[in-house]
């Protein structure tokens, strides 16, 4: 079962930069929120944003990883 | 049903519904929070959508994911287009975003609106028949 320092790790690993703050909603491990900081994110739409976190995952979501809600917003709120 | 047929279905139902969203359940008896809140958003907005259960076939999923490239469910199409899930749609809501590419108006009330979806207004939820069931 995914804990919430997996997916932090796994986050932060694939988007180097990126800083995550992960929360597992029901403590089943299986719904969790992630909120993202990245300057990836810079200069891209919300849903590629997304996609961008989603794809860390891969397969695992909708998975292991049943839910995952994402925030994601670039350092000191540059869009 | 064969897989084939149930994508080019999906990709109908996106083509020909300028608001479509594909949903946990119906939008008066949605099967997940995520799917309600999105639904409720939609109707609070007072917007027509076509709303299609995914939950029927696990094919449906797969095809949709497969298609639009988001893994997760709810996802909501608007002029063809995938403007993300749950959470985008939230956001989207409550800064007026959303009520802006629908071209309507966002509502008095600011506050997140409260599933269960069941509330909504009679002339929300157009409720698209279910061929893959």
């Amino acid at each position: 079962m995914p804990t919430t320092d997996d997916l932090q790790d796994r986050i932060e690993q694939a988007l180097p930069g990126a800083s995550a703050r992960v929360e597992d909603l029901t403590g089943g491990g299986d719904h969790f929120r992630a909120e993202v900081v990245s300057d990836r994110f810079a200069g891209l739409s919300r849903i590629e944003q997304h996609k961008l976190v989603y794809d860390v995952f891969g397969a695992d979501v909708g998975g292991p990883i049943h839910a995952l809600s994402i925030k994601t917003s670039t350092p000191e709120g540059m869009r | 049903m064969t897989n084939d047929q149930i994508r080019d279905f999906i990709k109908q139902a996106i083509d020909e519904n300028s608001v479509m969203l594909f949903m946990k359940g119906t939008p008066s008896e949605p099967r997940c929070g995520f799917s309600a809140r999105t639904a409720a958003a939609l109707n609070a907005l007072n917007v027509k959508y076509a709303a299609l259960d995914i939950l029927p076939d696990p094919r449906i999923k797969q095809e949709l994911a497969g298609l639009s490239g988001w893994p997760t469910s709810p996802q909501l199409f608007i002029d063809g287009k995938l403007i993300g899930g749950c959470d985008i749609v939230m956001e989207m809501y409550e800064s007026g975003e959303l009520a802006e590419v629908l071209g309507v108006e966002q509502p008095p009330d600011e506050e997140t609106p409260d599933p269960p979806a069941a509330e909504a207004p009679e002339s929300a939820p157009l409720g698209i028949e279910n061929r893959l069931a």
